[in-house]
């Protein structure tokens, strides 16, 4: 019943240092190399994506985590996204505004400048303040749980992390960015029309018949197409790199640090596909 | 009655750094085992492995006919509902409470009515000492009580196989002693297959029913407790006694030229003789005998031939009944 009883090879190695002790068997065939190191982290990264996108569906669904979790996005992401957003629509109808004068198209400003708010400006201010504001939260609240091995005592306890708090987390951030790009377009383009038609001396007639010569709804489509992606990466990264923090307590804060910059960057990348994926397969109303 | 645990070939190794190989033992059902080891031999990585928290590269650890090692995750987790586990430092939720943290398992996995796991969660409580703190956060209390708000949590849903990291870490002797006494009491109560991991000399005497000793990358030995208790092995009887004498050093293992010098030092005042072994624990008056103590007499019973002539005298001596209670 019992392992080999009762004396096993009494006397460990005494002679000879550790190193030569026990050779280390079978070790070349697993040496991971230097270039291989991103590819692994990307495919966690995606694997983590898939595992979380199953468990959406699976029962028991979190909702109170899930409420408290959206919560707390939305309350540290709504002000900061109307902030931003009034200068930003200010900006672009400023700059547009200006462009279009010097070409004598100034009609079509409102067009020009609403496109650029509700396609682009606005899911990614939402998904910077999200990926900025609650991603590193969500991160860092993860991260500490990991290194206080709370993690492993729920995993142990035969409760998935993966579906208890990743899932609710990721869900609060894509349904708080999909709700948020509708805020931040308004106001983007109130901001836009304001400042056009006070400050550049624009008409309010032009501006709206252009806006509804150029946009059309896909426009608003993609949109909160692009707010429900991003705002899923910005929870899956931060999510990754929570539960994966390196050494103790500062691997947290690197861990922090990274997934916002990691975000940042698939944030751009993404939305470059997602446009140009867009501008082939969406015929432009103008044209 | 508990669950048997079977081990079999387990190595492990962080990258380059071999922790331990070729681990194989069996954690008998209903039966207190004690692996030991000095600091840093991998005690606890071994823990997390019989768990499946850890990933060894080889070997495989059966529970009820799930391999931890390599089933798939949905099995495993399935299998962990049969496990308590209580943590070095107790890993309690820190948002939680302590009831909170101690009815978490039973919120997640039952269906009880709250005023039900509130009987329970107190009656928990009330086991290991902690009625009154029960509305304290873990970041309030001291580090002995939230290793024993932690073992309530790992007793709350009535676990088959019981693991205590390093049960006596953080508590003082007195402490040490009563939790020692409850994890037999509990043993005597629920019959769970328990596993404690720890390097206090004191528990290792009197609590197991089998000890195991990690050292050197290798399991030295694992079998009955008058084995390990009565073996002349040089490191286990090092570790016993608490020698510097002896091939354990400060890092892990001596050099062989620090052994010899030793030698030639230490000749004479080694001491020598078997070293008397203490009787175990007995379960508190009024509490039903252990099954797991009588399976394992048969057990031990079966195999007397093949143990060594000091471990035999030992068991023998385990069967005459002592004046302060004696076995069954």
């Amino acid at each position: 019943m019992t392992a080999p009883l009762p004396v096993r090879p009494p006397e460990p190695p005494v002679t000879g240092t550790p190193a030569t002790g026990t050779p280390a068997p079978k070790e070349e065939h697993r040496r991971p190399s230097m270039l291989l190191a991103p590819l692994r982290q990307t495919g966690q990264l995606f694997a983590l994506a898939l595992a979380v996108a199953r468990a959406i569906f699976r029962r028991p669904f979190q909702v109170r985590e899930f409420i408290e979790q959206f919560w707390f996005v939305a309350s540290v992401t709504i002000l900061p996204a109307a902030l931003v957003s009034i200068p930003f629509g200010a900006v672009i109808a400023l700059q547009v505004g200006s462009l279009t004068e010097q070409l004598g198209a100034q009609s079509f400003t409102g067009g020009a400048s609403v496109l650029a708010v509700i396609q682009q400006a606005s899911p990614l201010i939402v998904a910077l303040l999200i990926a900025g504001a609650a991603g590193s939260a969500i991160c860092a609240d993860l991260g500490s749980r990991k290194i206080r091995e709370e993690l492993d005592a729920m995993e142990v306890m035969g409760v998935s992390p993966v579906q208890r708090l990743v899932v609710p987390r990721v869900l609060a951030t894509m349904s708080v960015a999909v709700l948020l790009n509708g805020l931040v377009s308004v106001v983007g383009t109130l901001g836009g029309y304001f400042f056009n038609v006070i400050m550049q001396g624009g008409t309010p007639g032009a501006y709206l018949a252009s806006f509804s010569a150029l946009a059309q709804l896909p426009d608003l489509y993609i949109g909160e197409l692009k707010a429900l992606i991003f705002g899923f990466i910005a929870g899956i990264v931060a999510a990754y790199r929570g539960l994966h923090p390196r050494g103790g307590p500062k691997g947290v804060g690197d861990a922090v640090n990274q997934s916002v910059v990691i975000t940042f960057m698939l944030l751009f990348a993404v939305n470059m596909v997602l446009t140009a994926i867009y501008l082939q397969i969406v015929p432009p109303k103008g044209g | 009655m508990g669950i048997e645990v079977v081990v079999e070939g387990l190595t492990k190794s962080f990258g380059k750094q071999n922790i331990w190989q070729d681990v194989s033992l069996t954690l008998p059902a209903g039966e207190v085992s004690v692996m030991l080891g000095p600091s840093g031999t991998g005690k606890t990585v071994f823990l997390k492995s019989v768990i499946g928290l850890l990933k060894p590269e080889k070997g495989r650890v059966l529970v009820n006919g799930v391999d931890m090692v390599n089933s798939p995750e949905k099995d495993i987790m399935e299998a962990r509902k049969l496990f308590g586990l209580m943590f070095q430092d107790g890993a309690l939720f820190g948002s939680m409470s302590l009831f909170d943290n101690i009815a978490f398992p039973l919120r997640e996995h039952t269906r009880k009515k709250e005023s039900e796991i509130r009987r329970i969660v107190m009656e928990r409580i009330d086991i290991v000492g902690l009625i009154g703190a029960e509305e304290k956060l873990p970041g309030e209390i001291s580090g002995g009580m939230r290793k024993r708000a932690g073992l309530a949590r790992a007793l709350v849903l009535d676990p088959q196989i019981i693991l205590c990291d390093e049960p006596d870490s953080g508590l003082d002797p007195v402490r040490t002693a009563y939790l020692s006494q409850l994890l037999i009491d509990l043993n005597a109560q629920i019959d769970a297959t328990m596993l404690i991991v720890t390097h206090n000399l004191d528990i290792a005497a009197t609590v197991p029913d089998n000890m195991g000793m990690l050292f050197c990358r290798n399991l030295v030995t694992f079998g009955p407790r008058e084995v390990l208790l009565t073996s002349d092995t040089p490191v286990v009887s090092q570790f016993l006694s608490g020698r510097r004498q002896g091939p354990i050093g400060m890092s892990e293992e001596k050099d062989a030229a620090t052994l010899a010098a030793e030698r030639t030092v230490a000749q004479g005042h080694v001491p020598a003789g078997p070293r008397t072994v203490v009787p175990q624990l007995e379960p508190s008056p009024g509490l039903p005998v252990r099954q797991g103590a009588l399976r394992r007499r048969e057990r031990v019973h079966a195999m007397m031939g093949q143990l060594p002539e000091a471990a035999r005298a030992a068991i023998r001596n385990s069967y005459t009944p002592t004046p302060g209670g004696g076995r069954p």
